[in-house]
């Protein structure tokens, strides 16, 4: 039952995705990219719970690595997206000069 | 289920919950920056209850999330915004590659799948290892350390047909006996990151928002794929909001080009093309100075900047923004009309200019600016070329013919900035250069501008 199950999960969760990401702005296209690109980082839960105790050297190895390139994904990714969304300002609230 | 298992479950609920959330806020500038902090949010809670599994290895936990952290950190600091699209594209690969790690990592400990697993596991490390080396290629095309030009061979299509069914193939056999298949594992891996290889070096630079859009929307499904390997829904929920994120945006920019899926990814535009729509144009160029374009925007009541690809290439988006405060101050109204495919990346001019502290409300889209051209009286089209170009409404005969276009031509009066009159990316003569309304602006986009703001100055 179970890969029922998740397939279920999977199939409301792509239809929410449509519905949410079609009212997003082209003017903030980018932020999204780079924003659900940091969402995509959620490998990193994966890769932390696959580094247990007592692994192989191998399997040590891969998860480290996994975990250290879901780690750049998610933290840059979040960082630059801030970093985008803090540059966006309107007039009055002090935007340009 | 122990309770610790149940618990941590829930948190990821809470999780999800947060990034929907943050996704709901982007739909607007004002609580874009909120909605992108509640889902960091929820990332951290889902980070720091998985560290309550038991039996962990903390010791290289640490070593990891360490080094990444550093890494991301410096690297989202230190990034320019003209160079946010190779950003992008860089830690989308990495994602991949987590996930492809993942899967390899998993079946390394635990061979013995079943069936379904196995599947999935094929198909997580497949797609994750296309991503990587797929935004490689993206990320050397944007940073220009590969040629940006679409690559081609003859049989490209064969070669590529052929690598995909190798992969197919494999994974078949792979998930039919997965416990003695590691050598097939491999093949698949090493095929996975030679298609992602091949599958992106014909696309060519002007092409890149597509290609950057469908490989984020691949991070997302590979990421996916990992959660029904680990069985985890946390991932496979974050996995296909960013999976219909990655599709809904590469719809986008296909439909702003006027172009299939299949023909951006199969065509190799610009290297194929160039021949075709380089026909004689009527009419002449007329070259303008600094001080004749001063005189012309000073009596403008509107003006529209239009900037492409040019702008980033220049780093000319702080001067633009001091001229557009100048014109404002002298009564002029201004507005920034942005194509879709502008720039190397969704929405990227609208960073650039944010950049710039262009007021978010001066940014409008090409369907909002095209009704109400005619009453515009000056177009400065600042490095941008094809997506202005008339002959996408009239010549049939031109490869771009009907991609919906800024129509500027409509405008009373357009100035070109450009840097000399070679044709654009896609090798195709502007007709709108010759228009009788065009007045042609040659130089340097940052110097250009910087001397009509110098004009303005010293009146």
């Amino acid at each position: 039952m179970e890969p029922v199950f998740l397939t279920f999960v999977f199939v409301l969760a792509i239809f929410l995705g449509f519905e949410l990401i079609s009212k997003v702005p082209s003017t903030l296209h980018t932020p999204l990219m780079s924003g659900s690109n940091a969402i995509s980082g959620i490998t990193l839960i994966g890769s932390l719970a696959s580094v247990k105790a007592g692994n192989a050297t191998v399997a040590i190895i891969l998860g480290t690595l996994a975990v250290a390139f879901a780690t750049i994904n998610v933290v840059g990714g979040y960082a630059v997206t801030n970093r985008m969304l803090e540059m966006f300002k309107k007039k009055d609230d002090g935007g340009a000069k | 289920m122990n309770t610790t298992t149940l618990l941590i479950n829930f948190a990821y609920v809470i999780s999800a919950g947060l990034f929907i959330f943050g996704l709901k806020m982007l739909s607007s500038p004002a609580t874009a920056r909120q909605g992108n902090l509640l889902s960091a949010l929820g990332m951290l809670l889902a980070i720091v209850v998985t560290l309550f599994y038991s039996g962990l290895d903390y010791k290289w936990i640490v070593v990891g999330v360490v080094i990444g952290t550093v890494v991301g950190l410096v690297a989202a600091y230190r990034v320019q915004m003209t160079s946010m699209p190779e950003m992008v594209a860089l830690f989308n690969g990495f994602g991949g590659i987590a996930s492809l790690l993942l899967a390899w990592s998993e079946y390394h400990q635990h061979p013995e799948l079943s069936v379904f697993i196995a599947l999935v596991t094929f198909l997580s490390a497949f797609i994750g290892g296309i991503t990587f080396s797929g935004s490689m290629v993206a990320f050397g095309k944007l940073a220009e350390k590969i040629p940006s030009k679409a690559i081609i061979f003859s049989g490209q299509h064969i070669v590529n047909g052929a690598i995909l069914l190798a992969a197919l193939v494999s994974g078949v056999v792979f998930a039919m006996n997965p416990a003695s298949s590691y050598a097939i594992f491999l093949v698949i891996v090493v095929v996975a990151l030679l298609f992602g290889v091949t599958s992106v070096i014909p696309i060519g630079g002007a092409d890149m928002p597509v290609v950057i859009s469908l490989l984020n929307s691949y991070s997302g499904i590979a990421a996916c794929a990992a959660g029904f390997v680990i069985s985890n829904n946390i991932l496979i929920v974050a996995g296909a909001l960013v999976g219909a994120s990655g599709i809904i945006l590469t719809k986008i920019m296909c439909k702003a080009m006027n172009r299939s899926l299949a023909n951006v990814l199969f065509s190799g535009f610009g290297a194929t093309t160039q021949a075709a729509g380089s026909g004689e144009q009527e009419g002449e160029i007329r070259a303008a100075s600094a001080e004749d374009v001063y005189y012309i925007l000073e009596a403008a009541d509107s003006v529209a900047f239009v900037p492409g690809y040019g702008l980033a290439v220049a780093q000319a988006q702080h001067v633009t923004q001091e001229l557009g405060e100048l014109l404002e101050e002298n009564g002029t109204e201004v507005s920034y009309a942005i194509h879709p495919v502008a720039g190397r990346m969704p929405g990227h001019m609208n960073v650039l200019l944010a950049e710039a502290n262009v007021s978010y409300d001066q940014l409008v889209e090409m369907d909002e600016i095209n009704p109400r051209m005619d009453t515009v009286d000056v177009c400065v089209v600042i490095g941008a070329n094809d997506v202005v170009n008339p002959a996408a409404l009239k010549d049939e005969s031109s490869p771009i013919y009907g991609m919906p276009i800024i129509e500027t031509h409509r405008a009373k009066t357009v100035i070109v900035l450009k840097r000399s009159m070679n044709p654009g990316f896609a090798g195709i003569q502007n007709a709108l250069f010759f228009y009788p309304n065009t007045r042609m602006y040659f130089g340097d986009a940052k110097a250009s501008i910087q001397a009509l703001v110098g004009e303005f100055k010293s009146d």
